[in-house]
């Protein structure tokens, strides 16, 4: 197990943080983006799971707060998800830049 | 390269395939579904990583829960929305992006590259037990935090969603 160098997963957290970040800045639709941020904070937790067997004082505080960023996650998908369906109730778009009412 | 390391490749490969088919794809539900395998794969990395309460939590709440919650939500709006509004972001949007995002992850590589700690076997035994004592002990009131979040954000997607009153009267 310990032949895997710690930093090949932190790459492999990097480059999908650079996935999520760019379909987050890029994409349209809504449900596009939310799903981009879901794999930033992946990305996130494989770092904290990492340093929690790799590092100076390995512990299992990692696991805890990866459970914690998991619990976080999934409450804000669920409030952003009716958001967003009590925004299309009003407008009927899913599109992120035609969200604007508060700007006018 | 070591089996472990075979594996790792394997489970790598898989993740960013996911991921790069979710930019890709055109229709929101597939994208989706591409994501399931990128939420699989992390599972596997953290059992790699003997984080295996970590791995299962993972597969319910992101395979499982969030997974399915996106697609009541693609389900209803406007379930067929294929991207043909697309190319409505202009390329040099996307290009610019691009080079940003790429510029970020190359600057962090240059930062992980020179970690070289060595995996220690943090614990023999059982995870989910000593998940459990910490955080029934240590980490009680950020647990008791979280529970209250979870009930603020159910009732808070509930009040949400639902009609107003005269919305449902006309």
């Amino acid at each position: 197990m310990s032949s895997i160098p710690a930093s090949s997963f932190l790459l492999l957290a990097i480059i999908l943080f650079c996935i999520g970040l760019y379909g987050a800045l890029t994409k349209r639709n809504t449900v596009v983006v939310l799903i981009s941020i879901e794999l930033m904070l992946n990305a996130a937790n494989i770092n904290l799971v990492t340093f929690s067997k790799y590092g100076l004082t390995p512990n299992l505080t990692g696991h805890i707060f990866s459970l914690f960023v998991m619990a976080v996650a999934a409450a804000e998908a669920a409030v952003a998800l009716a958001i967003l369906i009590a925004l299309y109730r009003n407008k009927p778009t899913i599109l992120i830049d035609e969200m604007d009412d508060l700007k006018h | 390269m070591s089996s472990s390391g075979i594996v790792f490749s394997i489970i790598a490969i898989c993740a960013i395939l996911g991921g790069l088919m979710m930019i890709t794809l055109k229709k929101v539900m597939h994208m989706t579904v591409a994501m399931i395998l990128t939420y699989f794969s992390i599972a596997a990395l953290y059992v790699l990583l003997t984080a295996e309460f970590v791995a299962v939590a993972q597969v319910l709440v992101y395979s499982g829960g969030i997974t399915i919650l996106m697609v009541f939500g693609i389900m209803l709006t406007y379930h067929k929305a294929e991207n043909r509004d697309e190319e409505k972001v202009s390329s040099f949007r996307k290009l610019i992006t691009f080079l940003s995002v790429a510029t970020l992850g190359i600057v962090s590589y240059f930062l992980v590259a020179p970690v070289d700690f060595v995996a220690e076997e943090i614990f023999v035994g059982d995870h989910t037990k000593a998940i459990g004592e910490i955080l029934y002990t240590n980490y009680i009131i950020p647990f008791e935090l979280v529970s209250i979040l979870l009930l603020v954000a159910l009732i808070g997607a509930v009040l949400l969603a639902k009609k107003d009153k005269e919305e449902a009267n006309e």
